[in-house]
Formats: C-alpha cells, structure tokens, sequence
C-alpha cells in the first residue's frame, strides 16, 4: 500500500533503560500494510538542531490495537527529544518504508541475530515467523547484564541465547562467539545490529553456507528514495538503503 | 480566481512553485504524497550524458538549520533516463525539466541534442554549479568565461528553453547572470548550493567522503535570497529563486524580491507535500491581499521601496 505521512498519537512513551525507550503509536489507518524490516520517518521538531527526520526501525505491530512501537536508543539530541515526547502528543511520521525480510525456506531453520538496538526489526520479524508456522532461535548481543532490554519480549517468539561482552549475563563475547553457531544448524540467518556485528555474521554466514540477510542503518535526509544519501555498494552498484534496502541479502552486498 | 501562471518566453507554467533538481527523484517517488501534476514544474535529477555512481558514503551531514550533501550527480544516464525514465514521466501534466550536467563543455552540447529530440521535455536547467564531482560541474560556473561558453555552446544546439543554474560561490553573482542572459539564456535558477564542510568531532574526521560538500535548507535561505534581488533586478528574463525555501512565506519571500518562479528543495525531504502546501499557501496569500495576479507581487518590493 502506499507510503503516507500521518500525525501518530503517542499512547505510551515508556522508558526501559537509561538510554532506551519505546514509543506506542496509535494510527487510525490500517497498518495491516507494514511488513517485517520496514522502517518509518520521524520528524522530531524541525527546530534548528535536529532538521531532518530520524529514520526508526518498527519495533513491533498490534494489528489488534492498531499500534505500533518504535524501539530508540538515546544517541544524540533527536532521539533526546523524542525521548521526552508525553503520552497523548502526537508525532509526524512517514511510513511504512523500505522493502521487508524476506520468507525462509520452506521448513528452513532461523535464526535471528540482534545486537544493541539493532534488534529492535527482529521482534516483529520473529512474530511474524512464529505466526505462519517457522520456529526461529533467537541470539542476542549486548554490552552487559545491564543493558539487556526486551528479552522477555524475544522469549516469546522462541529460544533465546544471549551473550555480552563482560560475560555478566549469558555467555561471554560477541554473538559470533556463541556456542549456539557452532552447535546447530541453521539454513537462514536475518541479522540486525553494529556495522562489525553483521559483517562477521555475513562471513560466518559465506562460510557455512547459509543464507543471511541483514538491516542497514544508513544515514539518510528523505527515506523515500530522492536524495540518494543512503547509499550502499552492492554488486549492483551504488543502491538506496531506504527504498532497495533496509534489508539487504548478504550476497548483494560487497562485504 | 486568481491567475499564478507565468512564462518562460512562450512556455507557460500553471504556477510558480517547481521542485529543485536532485531533491524529487524523478517524481514518481513523491506520487504517493501529492498529485505531482499540480506543481507547476519539476525538475529532475541531474543527468548526465553516462552512468555516474556518485561519491563515497557518507554523502550527508545534518548541520544547523540545513544539511550539507555530496551525492555526486549519481544517476544512470541518458540512455537509461530515455528508455526507462522518460516514459513514466513524460503523462504528468505539468513542464518536466531535465537538469543537465558534463565535465565537458561538449558533454552538455551532447545532451542537449538528445533532450531537445524528447517531445515532452519543454526547457533544459543546464547545470554549471554541482560543487560535488571533480571535473566540470561548478568549474563553469565559477569563471566567466567557461560560463559563457558552454552557455553559448549549449544555445546554439538546443532550440528550446534554457535554463542555466548559477552556482552562489561566487564573488559577484550579477556578471555571470549578465554573461548568460548575454548568451541567450531563456531564464536563470539560482542558488545552487553554498560550499561548505563538517567534521565529526567524535570520529576525529570529516563528516563527509568528500571533506567538502553542498549546504542547502534554511541555513543558506539570506544569502540566496540576497543573490536572487540582485540578480531579478539586473536582468530582464525570469529568474527562479530557490534556498532554504520551506514554507510559504520563504517562496513568498523571493518572489516579492524579484523571483518570477520559486523551486523547494531540501523542503521535500523533511515534508514530502512541502511543495503543494506553499502552492496553496500562495494562492491564499494573493488572495487575502487582494491582488489577481501572481506578476502583481513580483518584485514587488523594489517597485516600492
């Protein structure tokens, strides 16, 4: 369906850590249109230090309430503000954008790999698996026990591996040092985190044979496809993260 | 009513809101958003006579009130844009305007020939000042004399309305505006973007692949308003005035100042339905003010002061 732009009410802003929260946002449309990897634009004031939009990965879709959550990390001072947006305000957004995960095979085993706020396309991606019958693993990096957010949310959708990177919680390191690789086999991988994080699970991934794709967070003024800032080199040349991506086959890429 | 139609010589414009090069894709990206046919033109991404792929990531940096771009005319090229492009485009109803780039003067002449053959584009927007790719582009519109002569070349090939867009790095605007009226200019769009830079502080590098890159928004809108009453009142074609125009007040800015027609830029990737908002916003201005006619406020200010 086509790409609009909408005044979203805010049901709840709620804050999960010292840096992270999730915006509810309720839409009167239909959102049965977004798909799993799709994005949104926010305009977060227009004032003079925060301009453009903030492209946001949707977190999550309540096709029953007609909502849809966005997971933010506090990383600069659009986020800040968005941060401090109250219950009831209403937020100026465009979407959905982007293309989508695609499906796995048929009777294909998946795993989804999330690191920091790049799991924040997986929950719903998860969902959706789980809901047209796949049984997808979950794996999960962050910094330290502290910094885990929505891991009960993940425990819903499937097993949950964790590692951080102090070994405060799970096991010790990188989600690709965890035993999980090694241990099972899995024939798709759908990867969402740091730059360094999906460039070695697409090497993990070349190695073993298994298909993997994985969500760009690129910077980028419009999100739909006029500007051309959001570029990434592919074997197709130079292509828009925001309209031929955010998820990328890792094959396409030139990694 | 009131009438907000203008000329260019004898192409005429429904109104005097068109969208600036390398902000509107090509237009169909924006079709979800508003009814591109309303607009009184659009004007394309730079083309260039082969494939570009444009600069290295990153090509963007948020800066205060604007943004600095380093895109690099990325685009597939006249081939591609006739075969593939052209033919989605060509049913708006509405002056489609190819904005043409080279690192040659006889790259321009090249694709002036092969536009000028295409039915359903009326004007050309001949590009001398991308400041984002190494040969050409901004090189001719900051000398005189390069700018004279591929104005001059361009003219002598192309039959039907010129446009040149002058780039605002430059000590003093008004002698290129006189230089390619003098060459037979239909018209002139300015400003192009202003050079500038930013560096990351937390990276320790420049924020772009390029170290330098083009700022545009509502950083640049006095300098380009300025550069746009200078020029308005020293040439006799139409000037179209763009920079950091975001609503209707900033079009309606540059109109009053001497500006025929206004292109929104940047304004389109912050609200996709910029555009037709100031349209409409224009139209009410006239309209509450009590004039008829769009040519009754242009320039208005310096008939009056």
């Amino acid at each position: 369906m086509a790409k609009r732009i909408e005044d979203l009410k805010i049901l709840e802003n709620k804050r999960i850590t010292d840096d992270f929260f999730i915006l509810e946002l309720f839409s009167a449309e239909n959102l049965t249109d977004i798909k799993p990897g799709q994005f949104v634009q926010v305009r977060v004031d227009g004032s003079s230090d925060t301009f453009l939009r903030r492209p946001i990965s949707i977190h999550d879709v309540d096709f029953e309430k007609n909502t849809f959550k966005l997971l933010i990390q506090i990383t600069g001072n659009g986020t800040e503000k968005l941060s401090k947006l109250r219950n009831g305000e209403s937020l100026n957004i465009i979407y959905p954008l982007g293309n989508s995960f695609g499906l796995p095979g048929e009777n294909e085993k998946v795993l989804l790999v999330g690191g920091g706020c790049g799991i924040a396309p997986l929950l719903f991606l998860g969902k959706h698996l789980k809901s047209i019958g796949y049984a997808p693993d979950i794996l999960l990096g962050f910094r330290n026990s502290e910094r885990i957010i929505e891991y009960e949310e993940y425990l819903k959708i499937g097993n949950v591996f964790l590692t951080t990177e102090d070994g405060s919680k799970g096991e010790k390191g990188f989600v690709t040092n965890h035993s999980v690789l090694s241990t099972a086999k899995y024939d798709k991988i759908y990867c969402c985190g740091p730059d360094s994080m999906m460039k070695a699970i697409a090497g993990y991934c070349r190695k073993n044979n298994m298909n993997c794709e994985v969500s760009l967070e690129n910077l980028m003024a419009c999100g739909i496809g006029a500007c051309l800032c959001c570029i990434v080199d592919t074997v197709k040349g130079n292509l828009c993260t925001c309209t031929e991506g955010p998820v990328f086959n890792t094959t396409e890429l030139k990694w | 009513m009131v009438n907000l139609g203008f000329s260019i010589g004898d192409l005429d414009f429904k109104n005097p809101v068109l969208t600036a090069s390398g902000t509107f894709g090509y237009g169909p990206e924006f079709d979800d958003f508003l009814d591109v046919s309303r607009l009184g033109g659009i004007f394309v991404k730079g083309t260039t006579l082969e494939p570009r792929e444009g600069n290295l990531y990153p090509r963007m940096a948020e800066t205060p009130s604007g943004m600095l771009n380093a895109v690099g005319l990325q685009n597939k090229g006249i081939d591609y844009f006739e075969k593939n492009i052209y033919p989605r485009i060509s049913g708006y109803d509405t002056n489609v305007i190819v904005n043409i780039n080279g690192s040659y003067i006889g790259d321009y002449v090249a694709l002036a020939e092969r536009i000028n053959a295409l039915d359903k584009i009326p004007a050309i927007e001949l590009n001398i000042s991308c400041p984002n790719v190494k040969m050409g582009g901004m090189a001719f519109g900051t000398n005189p004399g390069s700018a004279r002569e591929v104005t001059k070349a361009v003219r002598a090939v192309y039959g039907k309305k010129l446009i040149v867009k002058l780039s605002p790095n430059v000590t003093n605007i008004v002698d290129f505006a006189r230089i390619v009226e003098e060459e037979g200019a239909d018209s002139i769009s300015l400003i192009n973007t202003l050079l500038g830079m930013s560096v990351d502080v937390r990276k320790m590098k420049p924020a772009l692949s390029t170290i330098t890159g083009g700022l545009s928004g509502p950083a640049i809108k006095p300098v380009a308003l300025r550069m746009v009453w200078q020029v308005a009142k020293e040439v006799k074609i139409p000037v179209i005035g763009m920079g950091g125009i975001m609503t209707t007040s900033d079009a309606l800015e540059f109109i009053l100042a001497g500006a025929t027609a206004v292109q929104v830029g940047t304004a389109s990737f912050i609200d996709p339905q910029a555009s037709i908002k100031i349209l409409e916003g224009i139209e009410k201005y006239l309209i509450e003010k009590g004039f008829s006619d769009i040519k009754d406020i242009v320039g208005y200010i310096n008939r009056n002061s």
